[in-house]
């Protein structure tokens, strides 16, 4: 059965985004930790390694990074329960 | 110069100002005006506890000793918080679903309700976190003395333990005030929360303005700053990988297990949308904290003679600077550090002891049980205190016996290892449903008892607890067992090789005990809750029905929380399964919501004791065992809906049901009282129609004329009295009735009515409390006090005690003020209490009243003329009626 001109195929495309939106939650930290390890390759002592300096503005840096995306992403989450409702609204 | 006395009384008056913000919260929530008690924000704020005054004192010295290792502490959380998605939505929704009280009520509620785990769990907790109330004690005790250092005194070690040993009863003091106030079944304690919200903004205040003015005031701007650093004593990227990873995991861990950061992310967690909001806003929050700390320890290196000591730059950087207004927000910020954390983990810890030790042996210690001893919630009060006071004792005591040295500076780090022993078995807990009992045991044993040897038994110093030469040569010389290098591996940091080893040795025990053992019933219900608890919140079904009477499960929940609210609950699940009165139906689901109540007071293993106790031991049935199984569980689900509505008409058909009980005993009532009215009726008459007939026929003496003719007015007195009673019923039941509103005192109605009753003498003696009767009334008092006449006359009639005794008493519950009357006779039994308020119902069928069952339904249908109640009150000893006073605007309005 094609779908009308016009309409898109998936119908319950709300509950499809807060589903995704849920596998990105679930992704920031492993994401997070792996950004806060990445200093341990870096050179090590006084002669060519890096600064304290400029490790101190890269981690922050993350983690300015990381509470940026968990605002943007808890304003889009909705309760629990509303995925099914949004999906019932689609029908 | 500010001086050391003005700084003593600045800490007292902000801990006054604490003491009336966590008094206003506590009334704000009483009056239930507590929405934005428990707004995201305060939640948020709560969670700083995590940031003690090892934090805010002990990140400086941490950084100019150890670089950016200090960060670590941070980043675990920070993960733990944006991953909240994994393990803490699943934690709060148990916590919430179960009412899980603390850390130790949550695993020995998962493994069947366990008392052996509760102990376990509650021991290691405070063998791990008393050392850490010992270094906040001491962190007070160091910032004080600087500044009387300050001030050119020299301090004593007196002088020490004596600041140490007034802080430790001052917090012993807002503790108990604030953390007992009651009983509450959600454990939750609006006050010290907001306490503890309000410390947070200071410290974090206290922070950044001691890193403006380092970075600005002293180091002269962010660049010339960094320049600063690059030129330090730490200036280099130096960081030993395995610490790096090893403390992350360790401050995650800690931050999840820690008794006090349970309690404020589980336990008073009002909303589970608030974890959205933390997930963000306590990143942020630990990265303020930690976002000065680098500079401030380079300055304080810089500037500072060598030999400071580092861990107090926070306060010596501006006091070496003149700026002792900045020095002392900083002071407080320390100081609020220290309070709030000590607070929170001794309420923690408290509950735990009472809920998991005290409590369990004091039933235990009792032979009749739950239903016979007293007022248990005194008890359980009692022991929360006292619990409270041993716990900070308990610190100070660590804090005196090690010196307060150096020794405690490590101690962070070892407490984060003895609690995150708590990790493995709190993961397998919700996450894996073949976890058991056995395994959790043996798994925080194990781990317990590695962390012991090898981490926490080493830090009081070399010859304090372990011998030297058990250090160098392993105990009777077994190399392999040396405390810092088991199994033979040499050479790692202390702290990673405890924390590695015991880890991993903890959860492979959990997992392979838990493989090899098997789980009980009861073990097997709950890690199906559990681990599936979004699936089914609403719970598994854990009792044979009808094993226990409500009547006794009312007199038991009524000891734990008090009767007040123990009767509305009662009430609203009568009302819920479309009963009247006090008592439902004692289903399945009642039994466990009682449980779940209890457990919110008391802990999950002793209110699963207490109420097994009332319901006679009924186990896990069938049905349950076969809900465990994953098909059935998704059968369920997928017929939720259905079972709503089910549910639905389960409630119409007990309605209907009892409406035919009902209607089935009123009818054959009807038809004793019509052949009881006929009598009633007929005896007078018959004595009129004969005495009336002698005297017509005359020839009497007077004497004989005035006896016959008082007894046919006296019959005919009391014909009247009957067809007036009906006809008082018929004019009430039709709202034709009048009423005169008048105003005036219950006691005066109250002395009226007892001695309009006509005690007789040696009948039922009145028990009263004058004092609580001074209630102010506007309603029709004459009606009113009929009602109360009714009561104590039936009192009078009916009390079959060898020495009769009426108690009335006035008090308030939240619908209003109530007058109840209690008997100390027999009561009334379940099958009659249906009924005594309808018309011609009577006790029994005995007719030694001389009444015609009529006074009760007068009594209610007077009460609901004027805007009031009475009913039925089971569970007193004997017959209870409850009258609930007519609420002035009720009447008003009419």
């Amino acid at each position: 059965m094609a779908p009308p001109p016009g309409q898109p195929l998936f119908l319950a495309r709300a509950g499809y985004r807060q589903r995704r939106l849920r596998d990105a939650l679930r992704l920031l930290p492993v994401f997070g930790a792996i950004l806060w390890m990445l200093p341990l390759l870096w050179p090590k002592g006084s002669d060519e390694g890096y600064s304290n300096g400029n490790a101190l503005i890269y981690i922050f840096a993350v983690w300015v990074l990381l509470i940026g995306a968990a605002l943007l992403m808890s304003r889009r989450l909705r309760p629990e329960g509303a995925i099914e409702e949004a999906e019932d609204a689609d029908r | 110069m500010l001086t050391f006395n003005l700084l003593v009384a600045v800490a007292l008056s902000y801990v006054a100002f604490l003491f009336i913000v966590a008094f206003v919260a506590e009334r704000r929530a009483a009056q239930g005006d507590d929405a934005w008690l428990s707004a995201p924000v305060i939640y948020t704020l709560s969670l700083s506890i995590y940031c003690t005054a090892w934090t805010f004192y002990g990140a400086v010295g941490y950084a100019a000793r150890s670089g950016l290792e200090y960060l670590t502490i941070y980043l675990g959380p920070s993960l733990v918080m944006l991953g909240w998605w994994w393990v803490l939505r699943k934690l709060v929704r148990i916590g919430r679903t179960h009412r899980i009280t603390s850390i130790a009520d949550l695993i020995s509620s998962r493994f069947g309700k366990s008392t052996a785990l509760g102990v376990i769990v509650t021991l290691l907790c405070i063998v791990g976190v008393a050392p850490y109330i010992a270094l906040q004690l001491q962190s007070i005790t160091l910032s004080f003395a600087v500044f009387a250092g300050e001030g050119g005194a020299v301090w004593e070690a007196s002088d020490l333990n004596s600041v140490a040993l007034w802080s430790a009863a001052g917090l012993a003091l807002f503790t108990v005030l604030f953390g007992t106030r009651n009983l509450d079944a959600n454990e939750r304690h609006h006050g010290v929360v907001m306490a503890i919200a309000v410390e947070a903004v200071v410290k974090l205040a206290a922070l950044l303005a001691v890193g403006i003015f380092v970075v600005w005031g002293i180091g002269g701007g962010v660049a010339s700053t960094l320049d600063r650093i690059e030129t330090s004593d730490i200036a280099h990227w130096e960081q030993s990988g395995g610490r790096w990873m090893g403390l992350t995991f360790l401050s995650a861990a800690a931050f999840l297990c820690l008794p006090r950061m349970f309690h404020v992310l589980v336990v008073e967690n009002a909303n589970e949308r608030h974890l959205a909001t933390a997930s963000w806003a306590f990143p942020t929050y630990v990265m303020l904290m930690s976002l000065f700390v680098v500079p401030i320890a380079v300055v304080g290196l810089d500037i500072l003679p060598a030999g400071s000591n580092p861990d107090l730059f926070v306060l010596s950087v501006p006091l070496s600077q003149g700026r002792e207004g900045l020095a002392t927000l900083s002071f407080l910020g320390g100081f609020s550090s220290a309070t709030s954390m000590v607070i929170v983990a001794t309420i923690a810890l408290a509950t735990m002891v009472s809920n998991h030790i005290v409590v369990p042996i004091w039933l235990r210690s009792r032979s009749q049980g739950a239903m016979m001893s007293g007022d248990v919630r005194a008890i359980v009060l009692m022991a929360r205190r006292v619990s409270i006071g041993a716990v900070l004792a308990l610190g100070y005591v660590y804090y005196r016996v090690s010196g307060g040295g150096g020794a405690l500076a490590a101690i962070g780090l070892i407490s984060f290892a003895g609690v995150a022993q708590i990790l493995p078995v709190m993961l397998g807990a919700i996450f894996w449903r073949g976890a058991t009992r056995i395994g959790a045991a043996a798994g925080l044993l194990t781990g317990f008892a590695i962390w012991g040897w090898s981490l926490f038994l080493p830090s009081f110093g070399e010859d304090a607890v372990i011998p030297m030469s058990v250090m160098s040569q392993g105990p009777w010389g077994i190399g392999w067992l040396r405390p810092q290098a088991l199994f033979g591996i040499d050479g790692i940091d202390p702290l990673l090789h405890a924390t590695f080893w015991s880890i991993l040795l903890n959860a492979a025990m959990f997992v392979l005990c838990s493989l090899i053992s098997f789980p009980n019933p009861l073990e097997r219900l709950q890690g199906a809750q559990f681990v599936n608890v979004f699936e089914h919140s609403q719970g598994a079904r854990a009792w044979a029905p009808n094993a226990a009477q409500a009547e006794d499960l009312l007199i038991m929940v009524q000891r734990i929380i008090g009767p007040g609210q123990a009767q509305s609950i009662f009430q609203k699940a009568a009302a819920a399964q479309g009963k009247e009165g006090y008592l439902p139906d004692v289903t399945p689901e009642f039994v466990q919501s009682i449980e779940r109540l209890l457990s919110g007071s008391v802990g999950a293993a002793t209110a699963h004791a207490m109420v097994s106790q009332v319901t006679e031991g009924a186990s896990v049935s069938v049905e349950d065992l076969i809900a465990v199984a994953d098909e059935a569980a998704q059968i369920l689900e997928y017929s939720s809906k259905l079972e709503a509505k089910s549910a639905e008409q389960e409630r119409t058909a007990r309605a209907l049901r009892d409406a035919n009980a009902k209607l089935t005993a009123l009818s054959i009532q009807k038809d004793a009282f019509l052949s009881q009215i006929s009598h009633e009726l007929r005896t007078p008459m018959t004595s009129i129609r004969a005495f009336s007939e002698i005297l017509q026929d005359g020839g009497l003496p007077a004497e004989a004329q005035r006896k016959y003719a008082g007894i046919i007015q006296e019959e005919a007195t009391r014909l009247t009295r009957l067809l007036d009673d009906l006809l008082d019923l018929t004019v009430l039941e039709n709202g034709q009735v009048v009423l005169h509103p008048q105003e005036g005192m219950l006691h005066d109605l109250l002395d009226r009515a007892v001695s309009a009753a006509g005690l007789r003498d040696g009948g039922i003696r009145i028990v009263r409390r004058k004092a609580d009767e001074g209630v102010s009334l506007l309603t029709d008092l004459d009606r009113l006090g009929q009602v109360f006449i009714n009561l104590i006359s039936n009192a009078q009639k009916y009390c079959d005690a060898k020495t009769p005794e009426l108690r009335i008493v006035v008090h308030r519950v939240a619908g209003g003020t109530v007058v109840d009357f209690v008997d100390n006779g027999t009561g009334i039994p379940p099958a009659q209490q249906q009924v005594i308020f309808e018309k011609f119902s009577r006790l029994g069928d005995h007719a030694r009243a001389g009444g015609a069952g009529l006074g009760l339904a007068i009594c209610r249908e007077i009460m609901e003329r004027l805007g009031g109640r009475v009913s039925y009150l089971p569970g007193q000893g004997g017959a209870a009626f409850r009258v609930t006073l007519p609420k002035p605007e009720a009447l008003a309005a009419e």
